[in-house]
């Protein structure tokens, strides 16, 4: 069967050697078994994030915005986007939908990538991992995908901000969304029903320079999850994932805790339960070792 | 009249015949109901069934019958036998399905069923087959007091409807407040902008159409009769005109709060003015840039809401008018369409903008109307204009504001007329001899605006706040005054597109009413009841308790004050029946006789065996349906009460409750519906009297000497299905731990 | 008073609403606020806020300019867009707040030293620079953002973090020398300046 083509965004903390290398690791194995090609767009760069408002102003984030999606409609035409980083998702999707529904910033961005010889007609369609997962893909085939299912591991789903927020999936609420669970479920774990942090914000970038009010949101979300059984947190953001685990220590060293619980993202779920060893599935790439997860992979 | 026959029909389908021993019931309508005729019958709604009770009508001559079987409120199609008196004993939802199952309750419930059976038939031997009332009133033209939007409204739709109508108005044109307005707040999509109020053309169509007749510059001198021969007199410039009408309207309107009443907020002063001042401002700019009295332009303006309204000082109005918000809202948009840079600042607590209100208000916002969430403490003179001090509610500081001309956003107050429940003692004072009463009657009597000849005072009672009382919780259309319908802010606060709506419904209501009066039926809530209260009049006292306690004003004195009673203005609750002491009102078809035989009826057990029986009484209304929906969702309880429906708790006469307390029932329980400010009480004023007159009913138990416990009410609503079987059981619990009654066996 | 800041007041006098609408992105969604409230109920640092979105939104009506673009409300924000999705009049309250804290970084009247301010600078400065975000290089600038001496402590406080991270191969020190970039970054930066440029004719800046 012919796989299913995508326009592929990594995103910086993607790439090798950055926060979240082990992310793109972890979907070789899934896209593989599930028959996607991500198709990487040539010379990406950086979507500007969501704190890169104060310095870069509106369009400037615009224009750098609007290059990655030119570029992919220049290269891969007729692929959508898909991004496995929601906030060069949100970015992404936010550029589009604003250029497509205002003429003069369409035109004015046209004006800027002049500069890089490029020109955005609009056509792309930026998407999350996520919904190329639930939309494209579905729960029945992610499940009939199992090799090894993950019996017996009791897992939160963390969903977080931007992956829920403002656009979210389709069909799903933002206060209490679902696939998250029915995917944890789909590869034949439990998920916390009553997790009650889904939706929490980690603290975002606000990690870096308010890291007090920053670790108060994660150690509620890390309770929440050890109040309701969980064995480990899974979630599908990257800046999600490096908070809620890179900050454990921290918040234990500050605060008496004795926090361990490990955070990994869907993909190495996904990688593990269709037969991928440890490495391939990114597990060694954390600080807090899901040690349940290792052994199932063994 | 054909002689009396009695027959009995016992039902044994719906589980009735498994769950009872129907022979017993049967045995027991002949022995001690003394049925002429009694039949069982495996499913007596079916067409069968119906067809043999109909045969023995026609050919057994039956007159009377008692159908046990189902609930009164059940079957009502099927079982619908219009020439013959008919009770119900309710053996399915009374009995087989709120006791509990099984050989232990067998007996219990076998008694409850038997119970049921003797009361049907003592009831149906006291039943008369009701003849409608004899005084038909033909006259179906409508009577509109005021000009305004409602009255002009009610009046074109019963017009249309094909109805006659007379529209007494006291300015020298139509048009009322509305034709004041320079825009009204938009009633069409998009709701956006404030929209022509189209005053002109109704009045002409009024003014034009064939069926209305209108007196100009015009007031109602006297209001006599009753709904299908009231008759009016109408004063006008050219002196008194009678006009015959069969129902009213009354759309008086409102008057806007005194500005002047509000010193601290600048009523009075330069450069302040209320809604209706700014409209007349708006009038005379004609779509060009406001300007104030003084003639300067107004660059800004503040609209300060809730002026004088919402106090809880006690001080100015208590409640809030409904439509300031919006009206302010238009107001503000007069200035932005004439010139958006006009700074316009709309202060408010609480913005309240119903209906399609959200939309207009979007579309100010739009506009650059700003909306500070604010409460004004002073407005004060300042250079050329004002200076609105303010609480800023959401950044919590105390500032203020400046604007070349501040609108107060003050309220409605009705035109209701005369509050009764001053008129009242004043009444009995000008009756008592006080010269000084008798001049304060005379100058109240100039504000009424029906002018009612009634025994009860000249215009409609009022609830609260002045406004008509009006059943607002169940039937918002309803006055207290058959035949007399409140349209528009007269009934409460509201807008123009409210009051239109209002005064369609009202206009409905009066329709309905003479239709009624003109057959001899009830109107609401017994609409289509053909039975009326008489009285035996060699019997009466003279005491005035039924004319004083008729929620509806319908019964009249004559002379020597005996009780007349305006059968269509009676609503046929018995209130006046439940209020006599010497028990000499009565229907045909409900009297102190079939419900007092009914209590007499039961088989009382005697002190020792352990089975208390407790009386209710339940409102129809609620409480009654109440019981039913308890055994249709199988909430069970104690088979030691038997319920009798009342019309409303307030046809309860006493007589009622000491005849069974002295026939051996060891409790009474009075369920009607809730009373007060908040009333549910379909007659109104039935439940409030019941509770105050069973307040009194200690006394009585102390002379028999039995404990207060034993007679108890409880105010049920239709919904309270699991409410009313926990409180009987609660009830019977709490008989069991005061013991049986000490009466029992004197009887 | 910054010379961006003297042309901004000349220009608007005291209207500060009108300013905001014209050069604050999605400034002219601030008049449509209904003030409710739920922005300020659902916001994960709401009670840590000097003012609630509403509260500055009510201050813009208000004409408090110097109070609202002096705030440190805005530099709260982690874009969790709880706050957009909860709006029942779907003012993008997120966006307004990031269009507020760059116009008062624009004007440069915005807390000095202000935290997320510093971090939001380094972040885009950063990106700008080759086109992709070199994480090391973010990093180390944000230690070091208050000086050298602070700057080792902060780096060796967050050093168990940091050696973890490389441990995992989720932090290469090798980005140091080099790392991610785009191809022609020289056009790149050309791109972003050319779309400054057209921003701020249009928003009437004159500087």
């Amino acid at each position: 069967m012919a796989k299913k083509q995508y326009a592929y965004y990594p995103g910086c903390s993607s790439q090798k050697g950055a926060s979240a290398s082990n992310f793109s690791t972890s979907l070789d194995v899934m896209c593989d078994k599930l028959g996607v090609q991500l198709n990487e767009i040539p010379d990406w760069n950086c979507c500007g994030a969501s704190i890169g408002y104060a310095e870069g102003g509106e369009l400037p984030r615009l224009a750098i915005g609007a290059r990655n999606l030119a570029l992919a409609e220049q290269n891969l035409p007729g692929q959508d986007m898909v991004s496995g980083c929601p906030a060069c998702w949100l970015a992404s999707r936010e550029t589009a939908d604003r250029l497509n529904a205002h003429g003069n910033l369409m035109s004015e961005t046209n004006e800027a990538l002049k500069e890089v010889g490029l020109n955005f007609k609009g056509s792309v369609k930026p998407r999350h991992m996520v919904e190329v997962m639930v939309e494209d893909i579905g729960f029945e085939a992610m499940k009939q995908a199992v090799v090894k299912p993950l019996q017996g591991l009791k897992i939160a789903g963390y969903v977080g901000c931007q992956t829920n927020r403002p656009f979210g999936i389709a069909g799903e609420s933002f206060e209490n969304p679902q696939y998250l669970d029915k995917m944890i479920e789909a590869v034949g774990a439990e998920a916390v029903a009553k997790f009650d942090q889904k939706v929490t914000c980690c603290g975002g970038a606000l990690a870096f320079s308010e890291p007090e009010k920053a670790q108060k949101q994660i150690r509620s979300i890390i309770e929440s999850a050890y109040d309701h059984g969980a064995e480990m947190i899974v979630t599908p953001c990257q800046l999600c994932q490096a908070n809620v685990e890179v900050y454990q220590s921290e918040i234990n060293k500050k605060q008496g805790t004795k926090f361990a619980m490990p955070v990994v993202y869907y993909s190495e779920l996904m990688s593990v339960a269709y037969g991928g060893n440890a490495k391939q599935s990114g597990l060694d790439g954390h600080i807090i070792q899901p040690k349940k997860l290792q052994d199932i992979a063994k | 009249m054909a002689e009396m026959k009695t027959a009995a029909y016992i039902c044994s389908g719906c589980e009735l015949g498994d769950k009872l021993d129907v022979a017993q019931l049967t045995k027991i309508a002949q022995k001690e109901g003394k049925m002429a005729l009694v039949r069982e019958h495996a499913f007596l709604c079916n067409e069968e069934g119906v067809q043999m009770i109909r045969d023995d009508i026609e050919k057994e001559a039956v007159t009377h019958i008692c159908i046990a079987a189902c609930s009164r409120r059940a079957k009502t199609e099927a079982f619908n036998f219009p020439t013959v008196a008919m009770s119900r004993a309710n053996l399915r939802e009374g009995v087989i399905w709120v006791i509990a199952e099984g050989e232990q309750h067998d007996e219990v419930r076998q008694e409850m069923a038997n119970d049921y059976v003797r009361m049907g038939c003592a009831e149906i031997k006291k039943m008369i087959l009701p003849q409608g009332n004899p005084n038909h009133a033909h006259n179906k033209r409508l009577l509109v007091v005021g000009g305004g939007m409602s009255g002009m409204t009610s009046a074109l739709e019963a017009a249309e409807a094909g109805y006659d109508i007379v529209i007494v108005e006291k300015e020298a044109q139509l048009g009322g407040w509305a034709a004041k307005l320079w825009k009204r707040v938009p009633f069409k999509q998009p709701f956006a902008e404030p929209q022509d109020t189209g005053l002109t053309e109704l009045a002409a169509k009024v003014s034009a159409h064939p069926r209305i007749t209108v007196h100009l510059s015009s007031t109602v001198a006297e209001t006599s009769g009753a709904p299908g021969r009231f008759s009016v007199q109408v004063k006008g410039a050219a002196g008194i005109t009678t006009e015959e009408v069969g129902g009213i309207v009354q759309a008086t309107g409102f008057t806007t709060y005194d500005l002047n009443k509000l010193p601290e907020l600048g009523g009075g002063k330069a450069n302040v003015v209320d809604q209706a001042g700014l409209e007349a401002l708006a009038r005379s700019a004609n779509g060009a840039t406001i300007k104030r009295a003084d003639g300067k332009e107004v660059k800004s303006v503040v609209f300060v809401q809730c002026a004088g309204q919402r106090d809880e000082t006690g001080t100015h109005l208590a409640y809030c008018s409904g439509h300031c918000c919006a009206t302010s809202v238009k107001q503000a948009m007069y200035f932005k369409d004439a010139n958006p840079q006009v700074d316009t600042v709309v202060m408010f607590t609480d913005l309240r903008l119903p209906g399609m209100g959200e939309d207009f208000y979007r579309s100010a916002q739009q506009k650059g109307v700003i909306f500070t969430k604010g409460k004004a403490s002073a407005v004060e003179a300042s250079g050329d204009g004002c200076e609105v001090k303010f609480r800023d509610l959401i950044l919590d500081e105390d500032t203020s504001l400046n604007a070349d001309l501040v609108v107060l956003a003050t309220g409605q107050v009705p035109n209701a007329g005369v509050n009764l429940e001053a008129w009242n003692p004043i009444v009995t004072a000008a009756e008592g001899g006080s010269d000084e009463a008798k001049q304060q009657k005379i100058e109240m009597q100039k504000t009424s605006v029906l002018n009612l000849n009634y025994r009860q005072g000249p215009d409609m009672p009022q609830l609260k706040q002045g406004f008509a009382d009006s059943h607002f919780i169940c039937f918002p259309y309803e006055t207290r005054r058959t035949g007399i319908y409140a349209a528009g802010p007269v009934r409460r606060p509201m807008d123009m597109l409210q009051a239109t709506e209002d005064a369609t419904g009202a206009a409905l209501k009066a329709i309905q009413a003479v239709e009624n009066a003109s057959i001899g039926r009830a109107a609401h809530p017994r609409s289509g009841d053909l039975s009326f209260p008489t009285a035996r009049l060699e019997g009466c006292t003279q005491c005035k308790r039924c004319t004083v306690e008729c929620p509806f004003g319908a019964i009249d004195e004559d002379e020597r004050r005996f009780p007349v009673f305006n059968e269509s203005r009676c609503r046929r609750c018995g209130t006046c029946m439940g209020a006599c002491p010497v028990r000499v009102i009565s229907f045909e078809n409900y009297s102190v006789d079939t419900v007092g035989m009914q209590i007499k009826a039961v088989d009382m057990p005697d002190e020792f065996s352990e089975r208390p029986r407790i009386l209710i009484l339940a409102c129809e209304n609620d409480a009654y349906p109440a019981l039913d929906m308890a055994g249709l969702q199988h909430h069970l309880y104690s088979a030691f009460v038997r319920a009798i429906p009342v019309r409303c708790l307030g046809s309860v006469n006493t007589i009622w409750i000491t005849d069974a307390l002295n026939s051996g029932y060891d409790g009474v329980m009075l369920m009607g519906c809730k009373h007060g400010d908040n009333y549910q009480c379909h007659f109104v004023k039935g439940s409030e009297l019941a509770n105050y007159r069973m307040s009194k009913i200690d006394d009585t138990l102390k002379q028999l000497g039995l404990e207060k416990e034993r007679v108890i009410t409880h105010e049920v609503a239709i919904t309270d299905n699991a409410r009313v079987a926990k409180l009987i059981n609660e009830y019977v619990e709490k008989i069991n731990e005061i013991g049986m009654s000490p009466m029992k066996g004197f009887n | 008073m910054t010379v961006q800041n003297q042309q901004a007041v000349a220009r608007y006098r005291n209207d500060f609403l009108r300013e905001v609408e014209e050069r604050v992105e999605d400034g002219e969604w601030v008049k449509m606020c209904m003030q409710c409230g739920v922005c300020a109920g659902s916001c994960p640092l709401g009670n840590a806020w000097q003012h609630t979105p509403q509260k500055l939104f009510m201050m813009i009506r208000a004409g408090k300019r110097e109070e609202v673009l002096t705030s440190d409300a805005m530099w709260m924000c982690t874009s969790c867009y709880n706050c957009i999705v909860r709006c029942p009049r779907k003012l993008p309250i997120t966006h307004i707040m990031h269009g507020l804290a760059n116009y008062a970084h624009r004007l440069n009247i915005a807390p000095k030293g202000q935290p997320t301010r510093e971090v939001a600078k380094l972040f885009w400065n950063n990106l700008a620079k080759t086109g992709r975000v070199n994480e090391l290089k973010f990093s180390l600038a944000m230690y070091f953002k208050d000086g050298f001496v602070q700057g080792i402590k902060n780096a060796m406080a967050m050093q168990s973090v940091g050696l973890g991270l490389v441990k995992a191969k989720r932090l290469n020190p090798m980005e140091l020398f080099g790392g991610h970039k785009c191809k022609d970054t020289g056009s790149f930066n050309k791109m972003i300046a050319k779309a400054r440029e057209i921003e701020d004719r249009k928003k009437g800046f004159t500087s």
